[in-house]
């Protein structure tokens, strides 16, 4: 065997040292570059102990190993294995020949025989689970031949009873990976007489190891299983036994993985019925299971309590009565049945009398009870979530909260009777468990209507110094129901306390006061006149309109007014003047309203209901006349042009859902109105020499369509490839222009050469790029260029630029066609406000943190693309990278960023402003690639790397923000 | 108070040295004549284990060792040993200076005593002598409350101490890991008893001591110094903190202030939360609490105070009570047990006019709320700790007979273990089965795994031969052959014979033929062989037949077996009393 291992080597060795023979002279060959199979063979030739050859394999496995030498490695490898007698060497070529069979392009089929081969002699158990390993590794490598994996599956039993447990791990981690997954027909072939082998099923075999003697083994076992699942295969019910027979092991690892395994299986088989132990009752097996994974929340290791907890979550399937004993937690005080504090609650909510918990015996406890009746261990899954919810770990507690909020969503009677639980978490040590069950109530609140006296719990919160937790809370309210009038009240109180407390949550408050009018005018109406306090005789002074709570007040008046039309009748006459200012000023927060007289119907008249449809309506005549374009004569075209541009953008400061489409249609128009100015008659009739001037205002205008067009590309969301191809399209026609305006101004021929191709090379990108939209292209510029490719591939690049000239200009404006959606990335700096008149002021060297606070709107993966610029008034600008956890995402389509950026300068002798904006970073190559219209040319990009270059830059997309600062000298 | 003695493989150990408050006479020390009655303790005692600081734990432990004379090692954690001397300064302070009793220990035997302290860790296991280790658990309750794990061979014991199961403000749950002790010694303080959630609790008092501060008003909290005054400082600390709150909050007596700096030193017990902040603040170094002087009750506007003692029956927090009590925007909040008689326990009641030394009379209009912030396990937590350690009996101290009467039978019911509730001097045995080690020489272990069989599965009893031999205080288990050379003696070879009558009218040979091919039939994979001597030979048992001298037709079969084939043979002569079948030839 070694002989003709070593026979297959030589050649190996040989054929490898021949390969780049046919290409070079022999003699300069064995001089420079010796293989790597050859390198590895001479040092371990020359590797006179182990400790020499261990340090030679290592440094050996640190450098990659072409595909084509990998056999001949292995063979090397192999030989010395067997020469070899320190286990830790053999460790470590076992090792490396998982690592080598996982080269790409290598096919480790050929060396399946030598790795089984390696393991018959073996002693060691190390080097043994190694090999197992290597063989999992290979086995994985070759999915597709089912002999293989059979061999590899018989020798995995065979080893199965090894006494050292690593070697019982590795195999059962091959036999979860590689177990066959349809169900194994060998059982009739080949008789019961033989234990080994694929004969019995994977599952049974593995099964058997659930109750090996060491817990890394069983969980080895659990694990294999659950892997079996993962690859489809469908788990014997029988297994849920011995599976909730592991979840009271002694190791949580067990435990945990038995969690998993009882989940999976509860998935599997929800309807079976299991018998309960010591009785004559039998229950669903989801529900058995949801018992017995409560059951895991008061386990003694808090990973196997997260486990669980985060487990119950997702079984949805489980009975009502059985998800409501989760809650349930039955008081007592010396045998005497108490109520809880949530009843007491209750109770005295619906009994009218407000909570006076003034006396101790308040909640002395009433009805004796039986003692047999009382169940002091939790069977089942009584009270688990009471349990998970006070744990001492946060993680249980975030775990429980994201398990409640699951189950919740899909129950609405368990919804409500977890509401009190959720409220109590609202005062959890930890902020994140705070912030994780206030977005939990967010999110089942559409089952729930709050109770007087949880929203006066929940109301407290308000008054919480992080922002972030008085934001879920604002968000919150957006969206809750309460039942009565007090509530509504009690609400704006809070609120109205709030705003006064923290001046800086003004928009906040002010929104959710919006949704709170909007979704209870009835509830709001009896308060109208307390809250803008009108008197029936006497006119009241007239309230300050600056005051935000006064307009927090209106906020919530007005959006009520809007569903119930009794309620105008109610203003005053100040209030009809500040609701026309408040309109105005605050559009967004302030509905359109239908009042009667006062002259004030005008605003509403215009935003009936079908405004939206004919602002549609609008924009698509828009675009419709400027494609009659070709039709006119210069001027009118371009004043054409000018005016849809002007109507579009008003339109989208009229009609915010139109915004981005109408910006981005203006955008557009934009690119050619100026393309269209460039490309004026006169420019091109003159001599070069004459038009300098001309010249230079073409070249400007090239540049901007250019970063235009960079514009629509990145700045709006919800283009499809046509709308990119169109922008493209542009993009190739302001390059055209600016060759053609080279090659007019410069003579230098390299360079015009140089751009040619490349013009040439941004040809076929697009084209290649674009395959599926060329034919709503027609009669385009590209669509002619590309007509005329073969000719301009062999011209030379004076003809090229005539070429174009003329395509150029003789080819018209390419329809756009209207996006479904589109919205434009904004983003709105809240903090700093540039209000203030008072520098910042700090020691030059040092620095200082400015905190900033923004909002965005549609922008994509802001993590990575958004970018703080600060400009200094003497023209350096720094851009900083906010890290990842600085952005939040409050809602879809919507990012928070609230981070700091750190200012430094030399000293100034008085306070300047700088200017702070956001900027959003592109880069071509990466968004092409991940588009959708990726699907279409995908084969086409595997085999040329992309001439495009990759594009990069940034747009600002916000207003700039000016901040008064002052380097101040250090002082000596 | 606890004190226990438990006697385990030959080990006398003290569990906590406790003493009770409610006396002032020789009753308040535990008997320790009970132990010995002349000598020293030192010599009875193998160690005592204090479970954690409280006086009712721990108050006798200078009296015992001092005065009564112990010198063995005392174990306790470190937070404990940090502490504890100063509450045993400030009893004996109060019991010598202030009521001007003799013969109490001194401040040196406090110093001596704690001389002969030996630190524990958390999970460390810390061995007394060769067989006798001990363990601490994390316990909850106060700072540096630990339960012990006791060992000796293989026989254990778990003393709980006080413990609690549900987290709280400043430390965690108890917890213990599956160790399966013989005997769970657990406290049953609240053993009918099932607490509402933690949560309830705090917003509840959060919210009314919030609300008393909006309305202007001045709240007392009387506490005790250690404890739960630190769980309730953090809980309004870290309120004040998150509301924004600028009133003042004062806490009122020097004992706790040194008592505080050991919470800020023993970060590592407390829980989570305090654990994971401490990096950036210590929860501990409070920012809204300041210390509290006797003319800040007078001050203007809102305040919150903790004064001592809990009970409002001396001190300064019954000072400030009077003071505060005339105004019904004020509010005290008793956060736990008022025993009967104090001033606590008459607001409690709802008592509106109290009678004041000197015959007058004090109008309470302040609002009064009762709390309960209890660091006990209820009856939930009780049961789970014991699922958690898995005992094999149960043991219930520290708690009212009838109560624990209840949770005992609940235990038994749930467990099916047997749980005991001894009264106050009281001993309780416990019998335990203790595993005892072997030796087994490897020739035998070698030979039987030869045998074949399944791998060798420690959850199942496996059955085998050999011979056990004690031999100076060593158990060894070893072939039997080897066991007859070690002890030089013969072997005897054990015969069995037995005689079986049976009715056959054939010939004496006929019958032995018969029960050849009979059993031949019967015993289907055994070597049976028809010897020419007139025997039959099954494995090595011999079969003999003879006629019986009356009657020729009384057959009398002789068996003969070696021990060794017991089971074969047995079997043989029950088969063959059954007679032959008739239909063999």
């Amino acid at each position: 065997m070694a002989a003709h291992l070593k026979k297959r080597v030589y050649e190996e060795f040989s054929k490898v040292v021949q390969i780049p023979h046919e290409e070079a002279p022999a003699k300069k060959l064995r001089l420079s570059k010796p293989s790597k199979s050859a390198a590895l063979h001479i040092d371990l030739c020359k590797a006179t102990n182990s400790t020499d050859a261990l340090q030679y394999l290592l440094h050996f496995a640190r450098k990659p190993v072409e595909t084509e030498s990998v056999e001949g490695v292995v063979r090397i490898l192999l030989e010395h294995y067997y020469k070899e007698t320190d286990n830790s060497v053999r460790l470590k070529i076992a090792s490396l020949l998982g690592l080598l069979s996982k080269t790409q392009g290598f096919s480790p089929d050929c060396i399946v025989d030598d790795a089984i081969n390696t393991l018959g002699n073996e002693k060691s158990h190390q080097v043994l689970a190694q090999l197992m390993d290597t063989l999992l590794v290979i086995g994985t490598q070759l999915p597709e031949s089912p002999a293989v994996r059979q061999r590899l599956i018989e020798v995995a039993c065979k080893h199965l009873s090894d006494t050292y447990f690593g070697v019982r791990n590795k195999c059962l981690q091959l036999l979860g990976c590689l177990g066959m997954v349809d169900t194994p027909l060998t059982k009739d072939n080949e008789g019961l007489g033989i234990s080994l082998g694929g004969v019995r099923d994977v599952q049974s075999i593995i099964s058997d190891y659930f109750g090996d003697q060491d817990p890394r083994v069983r969980t080895a076992a659990l694990k294999a299983m659950l892997q079996l699942h993962e690859r489809g295969m469908k788990i014997h019910e029988i297994i849920y036994d011995q599976a909730c027979r592991l979840l009271s092991d002694d190791y949580e690892q067990v435990r945990s993985a038995a969690v998993q395994m009882v989940w999976v299986l509860s998935h599997l088989y929800p309807e079976s019925i299991v018998p309960i132990p010591s009785s004559n009752e039998e229950i669903r097996l989801v529900d058995d299971a949801f018992g017995k994974i409560s059951h895991m929340v008061s386990d003694g290791s808090w990973m196997v309590r997260v486990q669980a907890a985060k487990t119950l979550g997702s079984m949805l399937q489980v009975s009502p009565q059985f998800l409501e004993q989760t809650l349930d937690k039955k008081l007592m005080s010396d045998l005497r049945r108490k109520r809880t504090a949530h009843e007491r609650a209750k109770e005295l909510f619906t009994s009218g009398e407000f909570s006076s918990g003034r006396k101790w015996a308040d909640d002395a406890p009433k009805e004796k009870l039986d003692t047999n009746t009382v169940n002091l261990i939790a069977s089942g899954a009584c009270g688990a979530f009471v349990h998970g919810l006070e744990d001492e770990m946060f993680e249980v507690r975030i775990a429980a909260v994201e398990a409640l909020c699951q189950l919740a969503r899909s129950s609405a009677s368990f919804a409500e009777k977890c509401l009190d639980f959720l409220v109590d978490m609202f005062n959890d040590e930890i902020e994140e468990v705070r912030l994780q069950s206030i977005h939990v109530l967010r999110e089942i609140s559409t089952h729930i209507t709050l109770r007087e006296d949880q929203l006066d719990t929940v109301l407290a919160v308000l008054e919480d110094s992080s922002r972030d937790i008085r934001e879920a809370l604002h968000e919150l309210i957006c969206y809750t129901n309460v039942s009565t009038k007090e509530c509504v009240q009690l609400a704006l109180l809070e609120l109205l306390k709030n705003l006064n407390k923290y001046p800086t949550d003004r928009n906040s408050v002010w929104k959710c006061l919006k949704f709170m009018g909007s979704r209870h005018p009835t509830l709001v109406l009896p308060l109208v006149p307390e809250l803008l306090s009108t008197h029936p005789y006497f006119d009241t002074p007239e309230p300050d309109m600056d005051d935000p709570a006064y307009i927090a007040v209106l906020v919530l008046v007005f959006n009520a007014a809007k569903s119930c039309p009794t309620m105008p009748a109610l203003f005053s006459d100040h209030t009809f003047r500040h609701y026309s200012y408040l309109r105005d000023s605050l559009s967004h927060l302030v509905p359109p309203l239908r009042l009667p007289g006062n002259g004030l119907d005008l605003v509403d008249s215009r935003c009936g209901l079908g405004s939206v449809e004919s602002a549609q309506l609008f924009l698509q005549q828009s675009l419709n006349r400027v494609s009659t374009i070709q039709n006119l004569e210069a001027p009118g075209a371009q004043d054409l042009l000018d005016f849809t541009i002007r109507d579009l953008r008003r339109l989208g400061e009229l009609q915010t859902e139109l915004a981005g489409a109408a910006d981005f249609c203006a955008t557009y128009l934009r690119c050619q109105l100026l393309l269209m100015k460039a490309l004026q008659d006169k420019l091109w009739n003159m001599a070069v020499p004459l038009c300098l001037k001309q010249n230079v205002t073409a070249t400007a205008a090239a540049q901007q369509i250019l970063e235009e067009t960079y514009k629509l590309e990145f700045l709006y969301s919800g283009l499809d490839s046509r709308q990119v191809a169109t922008i493209h399209h542009v993009r190739l026609q302001a390059k055209a222009l600016q060759l053609i305006l080279t090659a007019r101004t410069r003579q230098g021929l390299d360079s015009l050469i140089s751009s040619c191709e490349k013009f040439l090379q941004d040809i076929e990108s697009f084209q290649r790029l674009f395959l599926t939209e060329l034919p709503h292209l027609q009669d385009s510029f590209v669509d002619k260029l590309l007509e005329l490719m073969p000719r301009l591939s062999s011209c030379k690049p004076v003809e090229l630029v005539k070429i174009l000239q003329t395509t150029l200009r003789q080819s018209g404006l390419l329809q756009l066609r209207l996006p479904e959606q589109i919205h434009r990335a904004t983003a709105t700096i809240i903090e700093p406000t540039g209000e203030s008149d008072n520098p910042l002021r700090f020691t030059t060297g040092l620095v200082v943190a400015l905190d900033i606070d923004a909002t965005l709107e549609h922008v994509q993966d802001p993590q990575n693309n958004v970018k703080v610029q600060v400009l200094y008034p003497d023209g350096q600008s720094h851009v900083i990278h906010p890290k990842p956890g600085d952005f939040r995402k409050p809602g879809p389509d919507r990012h928070r960023l609230i981070t700091q950026v750190y200012l430094s300068h030399t000293a100034w002798t008085e306070p300047s402003q700088i200017e702070v904006r956001l900027l959003l970073a592109y880069s071509s190559s990466s968004t092409s690639l991940s588009s959708p219209s990726k699907l279409g040319w995908s084969d086409s990009i595997d085999s040329l790397p992309t001439p495009e270059t990759a594009v990069e830059g940034t747009i600002p997309f916000s207003k700039p923000v000016k901040v008064y600062i002052m380097p101040k000298p250090a002082r000596r | 108070r606890s004190c226990i003695l438990v006697s385990i493989g030959g080990k006398n150990i003290m569990l906590d040295c406790g003493m009770h408050m409610g006396y002032n006479d020789d009753r308040r020390f535990p008997d320790f004549s009970y132990i010995t009655q002349n000598g020293r303790l030192t010599d009875f005692l193998d160690c005592v284990i204090i479970s954690h600081f409280h006086l009712d734990h721990c108050g006798a432990l200078p009296f015992m060792s001092e005065m009564v004379g112990y010198d063995g090692p005392i174990y306790m954690t470190h937070p404990t040993k940090a502490i504890c001397p100063i509450l045993l300064e400030d009893f004996r302070k109060i019991t010598v200076d202030k009521k001007g009793e003799t013969n109490f220990f001194t401040s040196q035997m406090i110093k001596d005593c704690m001389k002969k302290v030996v630190p524990l860790n958390l999970h460390q296991t810390v061995q007394v002598d060769d067989e006798l280790e001990i363990k601490a658990y994390y316990a909850g309750h106060v700072l540096g409350a630990a339960m012990v794990h006791i060992k000796v061979g293989s026989e254990s014991v778990v003393y709980t101490g006080d413990y609690n199961m549900t987290p709280d403000r400043h430390l965690g749950a108890a917890w213990i890991d599956k160790c399966r002790p013989d005997i769970l010694i657990s406290e049953s303080t609240y053993a009918t008893t099932i607490r509402d959630s933690k949560r309830c609790r705090e917003r509840d008092f959060l919210k009314k001591v919030h609300e008393s501060i909006e309305r202007g008003g001045k709240v007392l909290i009387p506490v005790f110094a250690l404890g739960r005054a630190q769980e309730l400082c953090i809980l309004l600390e870290t309120f004040w903190e998150r509301m924004n709150l600028k009133a003042p909050i004062y806490f009122s007596t020097g004992l706790t202030e040194k008592a505080n700096h050991y919470y800020k030193l023993f970060i590592t017990w407390t829980n989570q939360k305090i654990r994971k902040t401490f990096v950036q603040r210590n929860m501990f170094e409070f920012k809204h609490i300041k210390a509290f002087d006797r003319s800040y009750a007078d001050n203007p506007g809102p305040m919150v105070v903790f004064a001592t003692p809990g009970m409002l029956h001396a001190g300064q927090s019954l000072q400030i009570f009077k003071k505060w009590a005339g105004n019904e925007k004020n509010m005290v909040i008793m956060p736990g047990y008022c025993v009967q008689g104090t001033i606590g326990h008459k607001i409690l009641n709802g008592q509106r006019k109290l009678e004041m030394e000197g015959r007058s009379t004090l109008d309470v209009k302040l609002q009064v709320e009762y709390m309960s912030f209890s660091a006990h396990a209820d009856a939930k937590g009780i049961m789970q700790l014991i699922r958690m350690a898995e005992p094999r009996n149960m043991l219930l101290v520290h708690g009212e007979a009838v109560k624990m009467e209840f949770l005992k039978g609940k235990i038994e019911q749930e467990f099916s273990i047997d749980c005991y509730m001894p009264a106050n001097g009281e001993t309780v045995t416990v019998t335990t089965n203790p595993s005892v080690p072997v030796d087994i020489s490897l020739n035998l272990l070698k030979r039987e795994m030869a045998l074949g069989g399944p791998l060798p599965d420690p959850k199942k009893p496996r059955t085998m031969h050999g011979t056990l031999i004690m031999k100076e205080n060593s158990l060894k288990l070893v072939s039997s052959e080897q066991a007859l050379k070690e002890l030089g003696l013969n072997e005897h070879q054990l015969r069995f014979t037995c005689r079986v009558q049976l009715q056959d009218p054939h010939s004496d040979t006929d019958t032995l033929h018969r029960i050849y091919t009979h059993l031949k039939s019967v015993l289907k994979g055994y070597t049976i062989q028809h010897l020419p001597d007139g025997t039959v030979m099954v494995e090595s048992i011999v079969i003999k037949v003879s006629s019986s001298t009356e009657d020729p037709n009384t057959k009398v079969l002789l068996l003969s077996w070696s021990y060794q084939d017991e089971d074969l043979g047995s079997f043989l002569s029950t088969l063959l009393k059954k007679g032959l079948p008739s239909g063999l030839c």
